[in-house]
């Protein structure tokens, strides 16, 4: 194919010049470097997670100890663990107790490999979900402007770009999420098996075609093809007796386990779960956020289990956009609030606390008179993580007009 | 080598090569496929040609006088796409009621009879005519992609589109699973070339907006001190076990406040994605305020025939200001209705609408000068959508080179117009919806609010981008069981695959 093919060529070079807006992956020649040099058993991983649609974090990390918490929601408030009988939050540290969906995690906070951060958020206070999410994954609250991702950006600014692999960045997801979203290569997929060529017509048979579109499209996406068919990362079964929920988050969380194995040089990967937007019937012990929450938390207890003596090297980290009102509304939820909870996991985490200052849930504690005051900025964590664990020093330019603040020390 | 193309396919592709300072008639033509039509069918861009650009744009924003028989008589084969809520909801129930209502044990309930009650059931539900819920969302998708591609009202189906992704609601939610398929055929389609406000309001009353944002929930707050028996109980004694009697009287204060307060969630969306827009200058406030105006919206026979109500005896009857106007105590429905006037009239109403408009047709990046026009035509013709579109039209930012091939097609806007370029002949089935998932657009599945992002990054990824390959190779090779495609336009099954592959088949 000749005549077609050189057509091909010749304008797909004039996209990439051209076009403002075109999506980055198609420009990623300029990072393209020696696919799988970066590979090595020690490096950094970071696997952020992230919450879509405001999880309660006081639902999470329950504070049972806070004398307001339980007549604030008749319905909805988690028994205290001092109660006794029947399913009850479990004690953290005698004030902060975690759901007991979330019971799966609490042998990694035992063995101190879980922290949590409680009253974390965006110091931006929009109770939008659009622009709360884009806020936390541009790493910039309040500005519009700032077009990549932080994650995006902390691979612009690592140290050591040599040797970038085109499996640096991997998000489970069909469609690139803004965290990621930049000019450092980054890819984005659903299902390992799925990112082939292939339909009857594939493999074999009609292989010329798809080198025709390899030169017509920039060849990264099909090196990236051809070196995770030679990885065959599916070839690794979950260990250590880690068994993973046949749900489509935790399902991510092992293909992420599986190219973390397969060994192509990941540094960060991104998973995301929605369904948190606990406007009515949220439930408490069971029910609607307690399902989504054992979810989350078998999901991510499975992926530590399963990655075992890899974890020394890899921190998981969880987000949300916001938390949800303190008093449950009208309909036996929860509306749109300000600060929420996160989690920490991994080998290199201090874990077994809760860290983060406790603004209280007195009346005259709430922001705005309604929601969880806000003691710590997202990105004082995000800082520490990409400073002391992934060894970046230009946190700066990864979140513009950001000062750095004191670390909690998570890590 | 393109020129041959061009001639040889008679379907010209966006290309900025050679950026003229002006488009030519042919790229006029096709301009205008792409962007009011899913994209030319062969022969298509030489008949707009020979009838005049302007002509075809009038045409297409006076549906009703299109004759659309075609594609009619291909939705006879989804009943469902005709019936209203009530028939839904009897023809397409839950299994698990049908089963209980039969006295056949839940099959889900997974003991040794489960397989043979699943039989029983699924002869029950076929000697009774009934379906299951999932056949509802399948016949929806269907319709969606048959209408696409055979309408003649194409500009029909594009703001039909454009429209449930601005007002978006998620199938899967609940009782969303009966309400949708009349959301758009009773809120969506007869209101997407008329008149903004009368969408709003056409939204705002749908039983599928109610539920999808919970308003059908929200109610006046109880008035009674909240510090009863149960708090003063727990405040005396945090973290004790309640006495019994007291316990008792949690459980049952549990079962009466179930509705009892306000919700926001509509109140907030109805501002932020459906009217003023996040900027749009409201406050905290403004959404507690809209909330109480709405209180009392819900649905009658949620389970029945499910229509829209006014429930007096959940309305808040207080005073609101509502972005400094004051509806004065003592109201009912038209304190909700007063609301909605207010939106739809709001500078920042149009604002955001003419943006959101801008950038569907023209760039990801709207050009200010035209949005001020289109923002402008909002407020002088009482939102008028017909009148917005003709602004956008025949705006030199729309006709313009800078604008031509600059938008990237959506999944479905790619799959669509793949098949419309080699005149496939379609019976969707379940994998065509399927594929478009793989593609990141599960149609009428998109949870959040927001509807898809209109936005070139977000529709390319490697991954999506080794779906449309693969799909473009396996229509063109007529390997997709649903669909067959007459070769005739194309020298050979190849060269269809790599134009429908092409950077340039990527964007509109």
């Amino acid at each position: 194919m000749p005549l077609s093919r050189r057509f091909f060529l010749k304008s797909a070079g004039v996209t990439a010049a051209s076009f403002g807006a075109v999506p980055s992956f198609l420009l990623r020649t300029a990072y393209a470097q020696n696919p799988g040099t970066a590979a090595g058993k020690d490096r950094p991983i970071l696997i952020a997670i992230f919450q879509r649609g405001a999880a309660d974090g006081i639902s999470m990390v329950v504070p049972f100890g806070d004398s307001h918490y339980a007549s604030l929601r008749p319905q909805i408030a988690l028994p205290s663990p001092l109660r006794g009988g029947g399913e009850t939050t479990l004690d953290l540290d005698g004030y902060f107790g975690l759901h007991p969906a979330l019971g799966s995690l609490k042998p990694i906070y035992d063995a101190g490999h879980l922290a949590m951060v409680q009253a974390v958020g965006s110091p931006d206070n929009t109770r939008s979900h659009f622009d709360a999410q884009d806020y936390m994954e541009s790493g910039a609250p309040g500005n519009k402007s700032v077009g990549d991702g932080w994650l995006n950006r902390y691979m612009q600014t690592d140290p050591r770009p040599k040797g970038t692999a085109p499996f640096r960045a991997i998000a489970m997801s069909t469609n690139m999420p803004r965290s990621l979203l930049g000019p450092a290569p980054a890819l984005a997929m659903t299902k390992i098996q799925d990112f082939d060529v292939r339909g009857n017509a594939g493999r074999g048979g009609n292989s010329d075609i798809y080198s025709a579109f390899e030169s017509m499209w920039h060849n990264e996406t099909f090196d990236a093809i051809k070196m995770l068919k030679d990885a065959n990362p599916t070839r690794f079964q979950p260990e250590n007796g880690a068994v993973y929920p046949n749900q489509p988050f935790s399902q991510s969380l092992m293909q992420i386990a599986q190219i973390i194995k397969a060994d192509v040089g990941l540094e960060v990967a991104f998973a995301d779960l929605s369904g948190w937007d606990t406007h009515a019937n949220q439930g408490a012990v069971a029910g609607q956020l307690s399902n989504r929450l054992r979810e989350f938390g078998d999901g991510i207890a499975a992926l530590y289990r399963d990655l075992g003596d890899r974890m020394r090297n890899v921190v998981i980290v969880t987000m949300t956009e916001f938390g949800r009102s303190i008093k449950q509304n009208g309909s036996g939820g929860t509306d749109h609030g300000h600060a929420s909870a996160l989690f920490m996991a991994g080998g290199p985490v201090k874990g077994g606390k809760v860290y983060g200052k406790w603004p209280g849930l007195a009346p005259d504690k709430l922001f705005e008179g309604r929601d969880l005051a806000l003691t710590t900025d997202f990105r004082d964590v995000f800082a520490e993580i990409l400073t002391k664990h992934m060894r970046t020093s230009d946190v700066a330019r990864v979140f513009p007009g950001y000062t750095p603040r004191q670390p909690l020390g998570i890590l | 080598m393109r020129s041959i193309l061009f001639l040889l396919l008679a379907l010209p592709i966006a290309s900025a090569t050679s950026a003229p300072r002006t488009l030519t008639e042919q790229e006029k033509a096709t301009h205008i496929l792409n962007r009011l039509a899913y994209g030319p069918r062969p022969g298509d861009v030489a008949r707009v040609q020979s009838m005049g650009i302007r002509q075809y744009i009038e045409q297409q924003l006076r549906p009703e006088q299109i004759n659309d028989n075609a594609v009619d008589s291909r939705l006879n084969q989804l009943p469902s796409i005709r019936m209203k809520t009530d028939e839904l909801m009897a023809r397409y129930p839950e299994p698990q009621q049908v089963a209980q209502r039969a006295g056949i044990r839940n099959p889900k309930a997974g003991d040794n009879d489960a397989q043979s009650n699943r039989r029983k059931l699924q002869t029950y539900m076929m000697q009774n005519g009934l379906e299951r819920p999932q056949l509802l969302l399948q016949e929806l998708q269907s319709q969606k992609i048959i209408r696409g591609i055979y309408s003649e009202r194409q500009l029909q189906e594009v703001m039909t589109d454009f429209w449930f992704n601005h007002f978006n609601v998620y199938w899967n939610k609940g009782q969303d699973k009966w309400f949708t398929t009349d959301y758009e055929m009773s809120a969506i389609r007869p209101h997407a070339l008329g008149k903004f406000k009368d969408l709003l309001m056409a939204t705002a009353k749908s039983p599928a907006m109610l539920f999808y944002l919970d308003n059908h929930l929200s109610t006046v707050p109880n008035t009674a001190p909240a510090l009863n028996a149960v708090t003063r109980a727990r405040l005396a004694n945090p973290g004790a076990p309640l006495p019994p009697n007291i316990a008792a009287q949690e459980a049952n204060q549990a079962k009466n406040r179930k509705r009892d307060g306000i919700n926001e969630n509509y109140g907030r969306e109805l501002m932020e994605l459906h009217t003023l827009g996040v900027d749009g200058g409201y406050t905290q406030k403004d959404v507690q305020e809209v909330a109480r105006a709405l209180t009392g919206w819900t649905i009658d026979k949620p389970r029945q025939d499910a229509r829209f109500v006014f429930r007096l005896m959940m309305h808040d009857r207080g005073e609101k200001v509502v972005l400094g106007t004051r509806i004065k105590a003592g109201g009912g429905i038209e304190d909700g209705e007063k609301v909605i006037d207010i939106l739809a009239h709001h500078s920042s109403t149009a604002r955001f609408i003419s943006t959101k408009l801008v950038r569907y047709f023209v760039s990801d990046n709207p050009p200010d000068s035209l949005v001020d026009k289109v923002a402008a035509t909002f407020m002088k013709t009482d939102g008028d959508i017909r009148e917005m579109l003709r602004t956008i039209f025949y705006s030199d930012e729309f006709m313009s080179p800078d604008a031509y091939g600059q938008k990237t097609k959506s999944a479905f806007e790619y799959v669509v117009s793949s098949i419309r370029a080699v005149n496939g002949d379609t019976n969707p089935s379940q994998r065509m919806a399927q594929v478009l998932t793989k593609m990141g657009q599960p149609i009428y599945q998109f949870v959040a609010p927001t509807g898809f992002p209109d936005r070139a990054d977000y529709w390319l990824t490697d991954g999506t981008l080794i779906e449309r390959i693969n799909f473009a190779v396996n229509l063109t090779s007529n390997k997709l069981p649903d669909t067959r495609i007459q070769l005739a336009d194309f020298p050979d099954a190849k060269t269809a695959a790599l134009f429908l592959g092409s950077p340039e088949f990527q964007r509109r």
